[in-house]
């Protein structure tokens, strides 16, 4: 039996919800507002909806998603290709290491997984200058450059996203009945056919979680590719483009927070689709981890 | 069958030997300067033929193991190379005078005893402490209320939770500049009384870090304490409702020691993400602000200890220099991250 809550206490509740709902939002208004402004008209009154028009935003769109340092569609292409790429990769290679882990009982797959635990605590600002230099010669050993493009970003997203993507699918894998695969081995399958008929389509719900992490985090992340491409490469992620673009435009607000309104709404839509998958991923990652 | 088989045998070699051949052709290449451009193709199919001739290898026995090595080969490699292989070379060049390219001479702890003499870095020390501690209470808290909140019957609860959670995901480059926005135009605008933007001053652009991290990361922690606190079994609070509990008694006695391995978890991640912070601070002050410290005067007034690394790296071009702190930066976190877990965990078992 509970008490009911005295209407009072609920109505005072929720007004306190809108409350901290308008001011965690209030920011992303400002954007929107102030896109569809000139300058002057923002500096007179920024929070105001005098001089908003849709032509304006027309006009500040084309401005920034033609403009050399920003370059959006280019940026947003890169930014998808290197995110879809390093996701994929990681979940297949992710879960083909993490399966050897689970099923090798040898001290070399129990070496291998602390090794990739103890990793998960190293920043990467310990790795970052010596990763430069060793992709720079490994690019020129091998011939394909490896800054200032695709395959050695991607490269890099596979390394540093292993640790945690095989700590979280070891976890799993550990739970699934050994009894599964034996039955399929007596079947007549070979160890490879195990894994990719029996044991990775159970992984689904999984690789879900692991992929909305690093997905989250390899679409935002400003530092590795602003490292590894470069501020003036051609390739160019969306967090770089975006920090290319301010640089070169001091106080220009109305085209700078157009900017970050183009940065926002991929992510914003997305979330807007997949909102259910992208919280409970976010939350079954930390609880893991 | 024995056809198949033999077939199989030979195409298995094949591939084998033409990888090993291309192999050591695109080495063979490159060691003798040639700058053509398809050795890198020639490796990569050479290593790909290497690992199908493996895969079709007729040999029963081994066949489990070769396909263990072929499934940990492809992400192991790239582990090794970007995480491993940069470890052990950046500790390395920690004790040379490495410019990013090249190192002549090996200096020993000259890099370390000379950042303890630099005021500037014992400065972002400093503050990195003071935003670390601010955060870890400020973040804990204000998600645990928001935590409260959510969980108590609300309507709309859905809309509420989602939009608390929203600014977490847009990245820290992007929220930096919307919240240098906010702060030299809007705020201005709001407090008639204030002259100067809150970033122009260092206190006061501390608080605004302080401010854009707790709206960014504390949506994300309450998520966190949700979890935590519906896992709190509802015939327990029944029962401290039946006693005659009121609700800070089922608060402090039930719900919060019943949830401390929540706790543990969101400590630990506010933690490390606040002694981590760089893409807010880079966009938002930069690091800018003055200040007397030590008897000298400063102008990285709320440049934390990332950026500090990333700025004496790269933009002071003091490579060995800035590597020695990312090692000093890493030193400290190990510890600061392993001291927290096992605290955490002693007072857990205690409840």
């Amino acid at each position: 039996m509970h008490r009911k809550e005295p209407t009072s206490r609920v109505v005072i509740k929720f007004v306190i919800a809108i409350i901290i709902a308008i001011y965690v939002l209030f920011p992303f208004a400002l954007v929107v507002i102030n896109s569809c402004k000139q300058t002057a008209d923002i500096t007179a009154n920024p929070i105001g909806l005098n001089g908003v028009s849709i032509g304006q935003l027309m006009r500040n769109l084309s401005d920034v998603i033609n403009n050399s340092n920003f370059l959006f569609w280019q940026a947003f292409g890169y930014s998808v290709l290197i995110t879809i790429l390093s996701l994929v990769l990681l979940a297949l290679f992710g879960s083909m290491t993490a399966w050897v882990i689970c099923r090798n009982k040898t001290k070399w797959a129990t070496l291998i997984y602390f090794t990739f635990i103890a990793s998960m605590i190293i920043p990467f600002q310990v790795v970052m200058l010596p990763l430069i230099s060793t992709f720079r010669d490994v690019g020129k050993f091998i011939g394909i450059p490896m800054l200032q493009s695709v395959p050695g970003i991607v490269f890099a997203y596979l390394g540093f996203g292993g640790a945690m993507t095989v700590f979280i699918l070891t976890g799993f894998i550990k739970g699934i009945p050994y009894d599964l695969e034996e039955a399929a081995s007596i079947d007549g399958c070979r160890p490879e056919q195990v894994f990719f008929k029996v044991i990775f389509p159970l992984l689904t719900p999984v690789i879900t979680t692991v992929t909305i992490l690093n997905g989250m985090w390899i679409w935002n992340d400003y530092l590795l590719p602003s490292m590894m491409l470069g501020q003036n490469g051609k390739v160019k992620t969306l967090p770089v483009a975006v920090q290319a673009f301010v640089g070169s435009y001091v106080k220009q607000w109305n085209l700078i927070l157009t900017a970050a309104l183009l940065a926002i709404i991929p992510m914003v839509v997305l979330f807007l689709f997949a909102q259910k998958q992208i919280m409970e991923g976010m939350i079954e990652g930390a609880v893991k981890g | 069958m024995n056809e198949a088989s033999g077939s199989k045998k030979m195409l298995s070699l094949i591939c084998l030997i033409g990888g090993v051949v291309l192999l050591i052709w695109s080495l063979a290449l490159d060691f003798m300067g040639t700058k053509a451009g398809y050795r890198g193709a020639l490796l990569v199919i050479g290593i790909i033929g290497i690992i199908v001739g493996m895969y079709l290898l007729p040999t029963l026995k081994y066949h489990r193991t070769l396909i263990y090595v072929i499934f940990l080969f492809p992400l192991l490699f790239a582990f090794v190379v970007t995480v491993i292989i940069p470890l052990f070379l950046g500790l390395f060049y920690s004790f040379t005078n490495w410019n990013g390219i090249r190192y002549t001479e090996f200096v020993g702890l000259a890099n370390y005893t000379r950042m303890f003499k630099q005021p500037s870095f014992l400065w972002s020390i400093l503050l990195t402490t003071l935003f670390v501690v601010f955060n870890m209470i400020l973040v804990n808290l204000v998600a645990f209320l928001l935590a409260l909140l959510c969980t108590s019957k609300l309507k709309g609860m859905g809309f509420f939770r989602a939009s608390y959670f929203l600014p977490n995901l847009i990245g820290g480059i992007v929220l930096g500049y919307i919240w240098q926005f906010i702060f030299s135009n809007v705020v201005t605008q709001i407090f008639k009384g204030m002259k100067y933007s809150m970033l122009a001053d260092t206190k006061t652009a501390f608080i605004a870090i302080i401010i854009v991290y707790v709206w960014q990361y504390a949506g994300y922690i309450m998520l966190i304490y949700i979890t935590g606190l519906n896992t709190v079994p509802g015939d327990v609070l029944e029962a401290a409702n039946i006693d005659g509990a009121n609700a800070m008694q089922t608060l402090f006695q039930i719900k919060i020691p019943m949830i401390a391995p929540t706790i543990t978890i969101c400590t630990f991640l506010t933690l490390t993400s606040a002694f981590k912070q760089f893409d807010v601070n880079l966009s938002l002050t930069n690091g800018t602000g003055s200040l007397m410290f030590m008897g000298e005067f400063l102008t990285n007034g709320t440049q934390m200890l990332a950026l500090n690394i990333y700025n004496t790296a790269v933009v002071e071009n003091e490579y060995a220099f800035g590597q020695a702190k990312a090692f000093l930066f890493f030193v400290i976190l190990a510890c600061v991250s392993i001291a927290q877990v096992r605290i955490s965990n002693s007072k857990e078992v205690e409840l």
